[in-house]
């Protein structure tokens, strides 16, 4: 997988993020080694719409949501906010910029200061740039309590710990969009909430993005749950981009192997299908130390051949608005024998 | 519940007993337990009132939200219970009384017959102890066996559990390993003694969906062969659905549906459970469906509401749910039991929903004073 090239990429006049040839290095131990987290990565977002970023831990999806962020900025490639290259930007104009990019965490209650109060945390990025005076802020707090489904008058005073996680995440929202940022960045926003408190959530999303006209990148690892709000989907696998598409398209008629993979992997409510039955990914994700060489799944991949050890695939459309970079891609008629063997064992160490 | 036991194509090398149950009891039967806890705010009720039994070779989905009781009522069952708390009830494992009993007695029983696997691998295992001390640790405890026999069933477990280079890993510390090899660990110790009955409590919780199938795939294969009981819990109907025999639903300390897993998911019947399948997002639907999302929270359990625990949150809830509790019965097919009063796909239930439709009632009055939206 886990392919180079940009033919996914849209005109840069109807974005609002364009995101070109993303390298993400760090340096790992003293041998000159390092971790390749995100490898020429390019992905683009219009004004309005939520990118969906999916993938299992450690094939670089947060990492590629903090470096457009420029947290920090990445070893190579360009970001283009707004008409503004974020990569050569920095200090006081970066800053300036950064109220318009918003980052909401996995962990809700750990992304909020324990000891500061709810109305504080909210009100925190109005008041560093002192936007408005103090009585028109707090009725802002109010009114933003509200949409996310608060009650302002119990919830202003209390502290993070006096909320449940789903009550905390609504917190997290609310701060983020507090300062009516262009862009947010949801990092696996539900994953560490309930099924119940999940929909609650995904469905909160869905209301901020209307009521105020959001960008969001969905950053997961689970298929489904990103479905929902997404309008593009991007899956990744260390490092590299697998397969883009429109949800609606990619669900039904996934091209790489991986995302089908993936696809499989969602535990269904219904007994009649039983877990056995369908075909699992073998295997654990290989180290970003040392990837694989050519397509970057072959080591898990049923499909693999020669050729992908040989060559890196370019991503290629293969449909209507969707991509994917692969040599042998899955055809519609396609039933992708289990994958039982082939990867069963990881070289080197796994990261997880 | 009880079943025919199928015949084990092949038990595991530790334990070759078949049942140990000569009196035809099943591996355990929980009667009536509650289990309440001190707080500063008064007393908590996490269990109220729960029975049912697990035979071996069986495996129990235990399903609800966070604070339905149902990581307190494994634990409640285990005996791994804080000085605050106290049980009620029964608790008999293979005939015998284990509720309440000393320490002494429930060490005897922890890791030789009935173990748990938690959910945070990266903080239920020592960070500072290798691999294989973590896993020869209760085969010490329990087997007079020498060191090198005990490294040796260390190594033979990792292996079974699907770790590759399991002779590498043994002497590893968790830090090395990744959360799915670290939850792989955990199941290894957890089966180290080979025990009859294993708690499985939100086993997969913190893992990617591509993992929490193999470690699911694991815990079944490893049932089989070992014919254990399992208590599968967790949030999600979707993990039990095709792994579970029977499935509980839990809300607010008590069991409000029980049934064989394929009749729960055709003749559901608690409004709860058919609100829990419902906020699972479907792959089939189109992008920007709007999820059915439970409104409000669970009760508190310090203070629950009068009735049925469920009513204030429920679509169906009428005038009686409010005010008499609905007690868990069998209806229908034998060994489904639901507690209510107007149950999903039946004449009352759709006139109950009508008529609250038509009212205009609120999908959702919330018991939590800060929630204003659902």
């Amino acid at each position: 997988m886990a392919g180079i090239g940009t033919a996914h990429l849209r005109p840069p006049d109807e974005t609002l993020l364009q995101v070109e040839h993303l390298v993400v290095e760090f340096p790992a131990g003293r041998r000159g080694l390092k971790v390749n987290a995100v490898t020429d990565v390019s992905i683009d977002v219009k004004p309005g719409e939520t990118l969906g970023l999916v993938g299992e831990s450690g094939c670089g999806k947060s990492t590629t949501g903090k470096a457009i962020l420029q947290l920090p900025p990445p070893t190579s490639g360009t970001v283009t906010f707004d008409g503004k290259k974020l990569s050569s930007t920095s200090g006081e104009s970066l800053r300036r910029l950064r109220t318009q990019l918003q980052m909401i965490f996995q962990d809700p209650i750990s992304s909020l200061n324990p000891r500061r109060r709810v109305e504080d945390i909210i009100a925190e990025g109005l008041s560093i740039w002192q936007i408005g005076d103090k009585d028109s802020r707090s009725k802002k707090v109010d009114d933003m309590l509200l949409t996310v489904g608060l009650d302002p008058a119990v919830a202003r005073g209390r502290r993070p710990f006096q909320f449940s996680g789903g009550q905390c995440q609504r917190i997290s929202i609310a701060r983020a969009v507090m300062t009516e940022p262009k862009l947010s960045i949801c990092d696996e926003p539900v994953s560490a909430l309930d099924v119940s408190v999940q929909a609650q959530i995904l469905n909160l999303l869905e209301d901020m993005k209307e009521r105020y006209g959001l960008t969001l990148i969905y950053i997961a690892h689970d298929l489904a749950v990103v479905k929902n709000d997404s309008d593009r989907v991007a899956v990744m696998y260390l490092g590299r981009i697998c397969e883009v598409g429109n949800p609606n398209v990619l669900y039904q008629q996934p091209a790489h192997p991986y995302t089908s993979a993936l696809l499989s992997a969602i535990p269904v409510p219904n007994p009649e299908v039983r877990p056995e039955d369908r075909q699992s990914l073998a295997g654990e994700i290989p180290s970003p130390v040392s990837p694989p060489s050519g397509c970057r799944f072959r080591t898990r991949c049923p499909r693999a051949e020669e050729k992908c050890a040989a060559e890196v695939p370019e991503i290629r459309p293969i449909g209507d608005d969707q991509f994917v970079a692969c040599h042998f891609p899955l055809s519609p008629n396609d039933t992708v024998p289990p994958t039982e063997v082939v990867g069963a064992s990881t070289s080197g160490a796994t990261v997880g | 519940m009880t079943t025919t036991d199928p015949q084990p194509a092949q038990l595991s090398g530790l334990d070759q007993s078949p049942d140990g149950d000569p009196t035809g009891e099943p591996l355990l039967q929980v009667t009536d337990l509650k289990t309440n806890f001190t707080s500063d705010r008064g007393r908590v009720q996490a269990v109220r009132g729960v029975t049912f039994t697990l035979d071996r070779g069986k495996t129990l989905g235990i399903v609800g939200e966070s604070g339905s009781g149902k990581s307190v009522l494994a634990r409640s069952i285990m005996g791994l219970m804080p000085s605050n708390a106290t049980r009620t009830g029964s608790v008999r494992y293979g005939g015998e009384e284990i509720l309440n009993a000393p320490l002494k007695v429930m060490r005897e029983y922890w890791g030789d017959q009935m173990s748990m696997v938690f959910q945070d691998p990266m903080t239920a295992l020592n960070p500072v102890m290798r691999v294989s001390k973590q896993i020869t640790e209760s085969i010490h405890e329990h087997l007079d066996v020498s060191k090198d026999y005990a490294d040796e069933s260390a190594l033979k477990i990792l292996e079974s559990v699907g770790i590759p280079e399991a002779k590498r890993r043994l002497r590893q510390y968790p830090h090395e390993l990744s959360g799915g090899m670290r939850q792989r660990v955990m199941i290894a110790i957890a089966l180290a003694c080979g025990p009859k009955l294993l708690f499985a409590d939100e086993p997969t919780t913190a893992l990617d969906v591509t993992v929490q199938a193999q470690i699911l795939d694991l815990l079944q294969e490893q049932q089989r062969e070992r014919f254990m009981a399992v208590m599968l819990v967790t949030h999600d109907l979707g993990v039990v659905a095709g792994r579970a025999d029977d499935i509980a639903v839990m809300y607010a300390g008590q069991i409000v549906e029980r049934a064989p897993a394929r009749t729960l998911f055709a003749e559901m019947a608690h409004p709860y459970t058919e609100a829990l399948l419902q906020s699972i997002p479907k792959l089939e639907m189109p992008n920007h469906t709007r999820l059915q999302a439970i409104g409000g929270r669970p009760p508190d359990l310090v203070n629950p509401p009068q009735g049925c625990k469920f009513a204030p949150r429920c679509p169906y809830a009428q005038d009686k749910c409010r005010e008499v509790e609905p007690p868990l019965e069998e209806h229908g097919t034998p060994g489904h039991a639901f507690a209510c009063y107007y149950p999903v796909n039946s004449a009352e239930g759709a006139e109950a929903l009508a008529r609250n439709r038509a009212a205009h009632v609120p999908a959702a009055n919330t018991t939590d004073p800060t929630a204003v939206v659902s």
